[in-house]
């Protein structure tokens, strides 16, 4: 049969690698800035855009969307024509989709520190550019897919049933996530509820991490090892279980997020179930990535390139088997809300995915730019500070999460609490911060050594842009063919069957939730929050309180004695969105306004605990948030406030939104003047007394009607 | 879909569709696990080495076009 020729054109691979390196380095610099910021909480002094609540997000959303993403989208525009022995598709719809990635994450990097947020973690961006991530990502996928139909070869390799996967799933989960509706350009409510809310953000939130930083990441795995090491995948067999097990599963795991929370039993149950089956396909693919290279392993010894690989394929087998662990209900009772969870998630990121992404720029880069590696020497010394700079992160926070949970736990043999203030479990485990903040300075700087030597690469060799392959035309289909095989030649029923299994698992979680009434037992006192207390409550969601305080206190003694009655689902029904946090570096805020409880605290300590938390006390992390008392509330936007939750179910009186502003004044007035006879000279229509006013209304529903 | 939602909210036991689900994987997994004992060895030998096979005869074109 006569062969074609075609070309492969490294321009966009090119261009995300150079993204992923410079994305790179300002993702673990932002990490780096905010762990210092844990330890010098005044950093930020009166910066509002630098202070820790509001970069955590650039942080996480550059790490994963940046430089995770931009990796993997190197990876696909390199393997993908290569496996399927056709150009991508469409050159221009390549580059829309790489500058309109890179325009989003500007946009990201433009909003968060301004304090524009929706304040679901990973999911925090406003709702004009989750329009345009949707429209990007529509074009990256049909992109893919009609290269898919224009292909050469017959078979689809696995890699890019992993690259379909991502796509698929990350749209559902993108849209569903993100449905609200607008109030300004800047500002939307989301459809969903508390308890709902949650649940569908860690439906979305844990995913993002199956589908963002693990699928994609695997597809990788399955082509570069190979290609590296120049063997073929220990079993292909194995990798088509892996796969479907392993999507099938993931996405029913998100609940473990909420255990001991206000999520229907069953519901938790799930998570749980769910979570430990995934060792299974996790373990089978970890080991298959790692058995690719039985009898190679003189190579791994000599190559970096390899040796970034089996560190980053172990991790991932590391943190595979700690998420099972961890959504344990007793285990997860120990490590939520602790920094144990956020070791976990960088022994993922800077172990599995950073490394993967270093490894494969490594074996890239000098493939592009004809040359050889610019130095070995230095890419194997940026391996071992990287290995050594993740360890030194993750293990003390090991040890502070323990710590601080035991702490939290602990009675006197009178039954007291025996650390009631919450600072001083805080106190206790900051050496273990300094520790971290060194961890990640060893990491960061193994990777300016990595920038350092790739650019050195491509300097001393020229851009190769396209190479020429040839192959036989496309066979047309055997109509003998059935089961698996037939399935594989056919991207568009493959794309769909991907489909249905994650729907699924997705369907069943989800929508039992939002039939079942009695799953959100109503609460009769519970009542839609004030004006006033509903702008403070979108300042906390701006500032991210929810980064560093939780609203969700579990059914356990400690928790009960130290913040109050436990959090129920029917208290959380007016709340658009949820702010139930996932980590307590500072006290749960859930019961915050109940006076009868030991921790509550008046108006004019939180006047000036926000303005000056250390004058207030001294050993506390947290930083300061003057701008509050300076920045005022936008009073013509209040109505349109209520307007907008009166749609979503939030039951204000038809005409209520007139009466808002006169009745916001009110409130306003009443704590004002409270402030001032205490001696704060307070303006009118400041941030503060919103936020105070809504710090005070918190959990009081329950207990006032007793 | 208010109607639909009135009628599935009345669905006694809905609550059962998670065991109903984790019978799906099971099933799921069955079927895809027989689907691969079942791939003939040369096949699956063919889409392995599918990442190798461009290896030694990509040419440089010097950035050239065909």
């Amino acid at each position: 049969m006569e062969l074609q020729k075609f070309t492969y054109d490294n321009r966009l691979t090119n261009f995300f690698i150079w993204a992923t390196v410079g994305w790179g380095v300002v993702a673990m610099l932002v990490g780096l800035t905010a762990a210092f910021e844990l330890i010098f909480p005044n950093m930020s002094g009166e910066i509002s855009w630098l202070v820790f609540s509001r970069i955590r997000p650039v942080h996480t959303n550059a790490a994963i969307f940046a430089f995770v993403g931009n990796g993997f989208f190197a990876a696909i525009y390199y393997s993908m024509p290569r496996l399927l022995k056709t150009p991508m598709f469409s050159k221009a719809m390549g580059n829309i989709h790489f500058w309109g990635w890179q325009l989003i994450i500007v946009l990201a990097a433009l909003t968060y520190p301004f304090g524009f947020s929706q304040s679901k973690e990973y999911a925090e961006l406003i709702w004009p550019i989750d329009i345009l991530v949707v429209l990007i990502w529509v074009v990256f996928g049909l992109n893919m897919i009609m290269t898919l139909v224009k292909r050469r070869v017959k078979h689809i390799y696995v890699a890019i049933w992993f690259y379909i996967a991502t796509w698929v799933t990350i749209a559902v989960l993108y849209i569903v996530n993100n449905l609200a509706i607008p109030v300004t350009w800047t500002l939307s409510y989301p459809i969903y509820a508390g308890i709902q809310d949650a649940l569908v953000q860690w439906w979305y939130g844990h995913n993002a991490v199956a589908f963002f930083l693990t699928t994609p990441i695997l597809g990788m795995m399955y082509y570069f090892i190979p290609k590296v090491a120049n063997r073929p995948i220990y079993s292909y067999k194995l990798s088509i279980i892996h796969f479907w097990a392993l999507i099938f599963l993931y996405i029913w795991a998100g609940p473990h997020h909420l255990l001991y929370s206000a999520l229907p039993d069953w519901a938790q149950a799930l998570g749980v179930v769910f979570s430990v089956m995934l060792i299974a396909p996790s373990w089978g693919g970890m080991i298959n990535g790692l058995l690719t290279l039985r009898g190679a392993w003189d190579k791994v010894r000599e190559d970096p390139v390899l040796k970034m690989f089996v560190v980053g394929v172990t991790a991932y087998g590391m943190s595979t088997f700690e998420g099972p662990m961890l959504s344990l209900k007793t285990v997860n009772a120990l490590s939520h809300f602790t920094d144990w969870t956020i070791a976990h998630v960088h022994i993922g990121t800077l172990g599995w995915n950073a490394m993967m992404n270093f490894g494969m720029i490594y074996w890239l880069i000098p493939k592009l730019f004809k040359t050889k590696l610019f130095s070995v020497k230095l890419a194997n010394i940026h391996f071992w500070i990287a290995t050594l700079g993740m360890l030194f992160f993750s293990i003390p926070l090991y040890f502070a999460g323990f710590t601080q949970a035991l702490m939290w736990k602990e009675f006197t043999a009178e039954g007291f609490l025996a650390y009631p203030n919450f600072l001083e479990t805080v106190t206790q485990i900051l050496p273990m911060y300094y520790l971290r903040a060194f961890g990640g300075t060893l990491y960061f700087i193994g990777a300016l050594l990595f920038v350092y030597n790739v650019w050195k690469t491509a300097a001393q060799g020229s851009f190769m842009r396209y190479e020429s392959d040839e192959a036989a035309p496309k066979a047309l289909p055997n109509p003998k063919e059935s089961g698996h095989r037939k399935l594989e030649g056919r991207p568009l029923q493959f794309t769909v069957a991907a489909l249905v299994v994650i729907l699924i698992g997705g369907l069943v979680e989800i929508i039992p939730m939002y039939l079942v009434k009695s799953n959100i037992p109503t609460i009769s006192a519970v009542k839609p929050y004030t004006p006033l207390e509903l702008e403070g409550r979108d300042i906390y969601v701006a500032e991210g309180c929810y980064l560093c305080h939780s609203q969700m206190i579990r059914p356990f003694r400690n928790e009960t004695e130290r913040y109050g009655e436990y959090t129920k689902a029917g208290e959380t029904v007016y709340d658009h969105p949820f702010q139930f946090g996932s980590k307590r570096t500072g006290p749960d805020l859930a019961r915050a306004g109940v006076k009868t409880l030991p921790n509550y605290k008046p108006d004019s300590w939180h006047y000036n605990h926000m303005i000056n938390p250390q004058k207030v006390s001294p050993e506390s992390i947290m930083p300061q948030y003057p701008w509050l008392a300076d920045n005022e509330i936008d009073l013509s936007v209040t109505p349109d406030k209520i307007r907008v939750m009166r749609t979503l179910g939030v039951p204000y009186p038809e005409g209520y939104e007139d009466k808002a502003v006169a009745d916001l004044q009110a409130q306003y007035a009443e704590i004002a003047n409270g402030l001032r006879s205490s001696g704060i000279d307070v303006g009118d229509n400041k941030e503060i007394v919103a936020m105070i006013a809504y710090l005070q209304r918190l959990g009081t529903d329950v207990y006032n009607s007793k | 879909m208010k109607i639909v939602i009135n009628q599935l909210e009345q669905i006694a036991g809905i609550e059962i569709y998670p065991i109903i689900s984790l019978l799906i994987f099971f099933t799921f997994f069955i079927l895809v696990a027989y689907m691969v004992m079942r791939t003939d060895k040369k096949e699956i030998d063919e889409l392995s080495n599918m990442p190798l096979d461009n290896n030694n005869d990509l040419q440089n074109d010097d950035n050239q076009q065909i």
